[in-house]
């Protein structure tokens, strides 16, 4: 059970006052925000032990070294992957997908090949593709996407076939909350003997994920979306595949010998982690996997469940109010995000109003332009939650967009 | 009242439900269109100038309530002006918006446009309120092309 009260007052941040109001933060699929503990982690760092890791046999320098591998070792097993080893430590999801596509991507992709993409990718897991498929004269496909914002496997064979080369999918999608089943399209992923990359930026924050038990090759998230520090993410690959592939950056701390005409690498992780990496951050990231933990990611998704499900019986009490909620309609296939739509309310104008009544949504495209395009709409709006977030919080939304409605249609409020 | 009522003063959502000058002219001398990548806000401004007079001026696209009544109220403002003091009220309503706090700015000229100084103190929005204007500046200036405000 969650204590949500232990919770709140666990996260400085949510005792602000913005315009007046307490602050209601429901922009949690764009950042989360950080428990003491991992703020303490970072203050901690630079106040007792702040020295660069890996090169040197001083107390500090091996201090900073433990604590380094010790969060990779925690990373590793909050996925539970095979090895630490197989962590390596980006600055966010994005710099993930784009190490891939860089380094396995333009060795492994050739003219005529395949990347099966859907059509809810959030553009990290978008662009570094057509990029890829563009130099290489490879080929892009999307899977179809039902009504309901669920992905339409139908026609998946044959979407996937023996020309897939790689298919790459959003876990939870950051723009509708679907949750994907993606366990079956690894497997078929497999099967037609593609790689499967999975976008984990918005599962691993809420829910537990075993990448063994998926069988992804490869598994990538940002630390600030699930309440670690900004600047910190993971690439999470299958060993041989990370063995056979080449380094996209060079330089210091990735080298096993160098000489004035060349270099050998070092192992993995090291090998594609060059230069002084982001030690403060990785220390706290992992001080953030220990808070959830505490909590228990079983429970956290159970929570969030209710929330879901709450939220979608409310939102569903604004239909008649002409307000559209973009996605599936169960919280078993979708997480606490909800995207929609008000007519004659431009989502930048609900934004200002709900902010003046202290309740921080995003509005726009939610970096799935494609997407919110073939919804018909422009932007959208989009309220997402997190463990901290309380049912208190669903009725302030909705009395918030109510109150916008009326003030939009009559000038009253 | 509410911050929010302070930027959606009764004027602008006037605007934003009727908006004035509305759609596209049948013989423009003159056109551009403005987009904002960051929010996909879009307007056309469609301008008739007869020697230095903007004899007729329309806009359409889409929008947030601030950019519609922002291009409505702009083109209220300008209809029948020659070009120079339309661009004096440009300048203007530009320096209302992205003044300093406390700092002043000259709203002889500005008529019904002052209602929207309050834009000034949501900086996330000023650029909601300004793409019409450096539309239409475009318009009559350059004619024919396309602005972004980023
Ligand atoms: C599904 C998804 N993938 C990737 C990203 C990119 O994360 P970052 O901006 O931290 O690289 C996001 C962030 O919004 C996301 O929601």
């Amino acid at each position: 059970m969650i204590n949500i009260n232990k919770i709140r007052n666990d996260f400085p941040i949510l005792s602000k006052k913005i315009n007046g109001h307490q602050l209601v933060y429901l922009d949690n699929a764009a950042t989360t925000h950080k428990p003491r503990s991992v703020i303490n982690s970072l203050v901690d760092f630079y106040e007792n032990y702040n020295s660069n890791v890996h090169r040197g046999v001083h107390t500090l320098s091996m201090e900073a070294t433990d604590q380094f591998e010790e969060a990779r070792q925690k990373i590793s097993s909050f996925i539970n992957s095979e090895t630490p080893q197989s962590i390596i430590w980006t600055r966010n999801a994005s710099e993930s997908l784009n190490i891939i596509s860089y380094s396995w991507g333009y060795k492994n992709i050739s003219e005529g090949d395949e990347i099966l993409l859907s059509p809810m990718e959030h553009h990290s897991n978008l662009i570094p593709w057509q990029e890829l498929a563009r130099a290489k004269g490879a080929k892009i496909k999307y899977l179809s996407l039902n009504e309901d914002g669920t992905l339409d496997l139908s026609n998946i064979d044959e979407l996937m076939t023996s020309n897939t080369k790689l298919v790459s999918i959003v876990h939870v999608s950051n723009a509708l909350g679907t949750i994907n089943p993606v366990k079956q399209l690894c497997d078929k992923a497999h099967e037609v003997g593609a790689l499967f990359v999975l976008d984990g930026a918005q599962s691993v924050p809420h829910m537990l994920v075993d990448v063994q038990e998926l069988d992804c090759d490869f598994f990538v998230f940002s630390g600030h979306k699930m309440m670690g520090p900004t600047g910190i993410g993971v690439l999470y690959g299958k060993m041989e595949i990370l063995e056979k592939m080449d380094p996209v950056f060079t330089g210091g701390e990735m080298v096993l010998e160098v000489t004035y005409e060349k270099a050998s690498w070092a192992d993995i992780p090291m090998k594609f982690e060059a230069g002084t990496p982001n030690i403060a951050d990785s220390i706290a990231l992992g001080a953030a996997v220990d808070y959830l933990q505490n909590i228990g990611m079983g429970n956290i998704h159970d929570y969030e469940k209710t929330i879901t499900s709450y939220g979608l019986q409310k939102f569903q009490e604004l239909e008649s109010e002409g307000v559209t909620l973009f996605g599936p309609k169960s919280s078993d296939l979708k997480g606490a995000v909800f995207s929609f739509h008000i007519p004659n309310i431009h989502p930048h104008d609900l934004g200002t109003i709900l902010d003046g009544l202290g309740i921080a949504v995003r509005t726009g495209h939610h970096c799935a332009m494609p997407l919110i395009r073939s919804l018909g709409v422009s932007a959208t709006a989009r309220a997402s939650f997190y463990v901290y977030n309380t049912l208190d919080e669903v009725d302030m939304l909705i009395e918030g967009i109510k109150s916008a409605i009326r003030y939009f249609s009559d000038g009253s409020n | 009242m509410n911050d929010f009522q302070e930027l959606y003063q009764e004027i602008v959502m006037d605007h934003n439900r009727r908006p004035r000058n509305f759609g596209e002219l049948e013989n423009p001398t003159s056109f551009a269109n403005g987009f904002n990548p960051l929010c996909g806000d879009e307007i056309n401004v469609y301008l008739e100038l007869v020697d230095d007079q903007i004899v007729d001026i329309s806009f359409n696209g889409d929008g947030c309530a601030i950019s519609k009544s922002s291009a409505s109220m702009l083109t209220d403002g300008v209809k029948g002006k020659n070009v120079s003091d339309a661009i004096q009220i440009f300048e203007s309503f530009r320096q209302m918006l992205t003044r300093k706090p406390g700092e002043d700015f000259s709203s002889e000229i500005l008529g019904d446009l002052e209602i929207l100084s309050g834009v000034s103190q949501f900086p996330a929005r000023i650029k909601c309120a300004t793409l019409a204007w450096h539309t239409f500046h475009t318009a009559l200036t350059e004619k024919d092309k396309s602005v972004s405000t980023e």
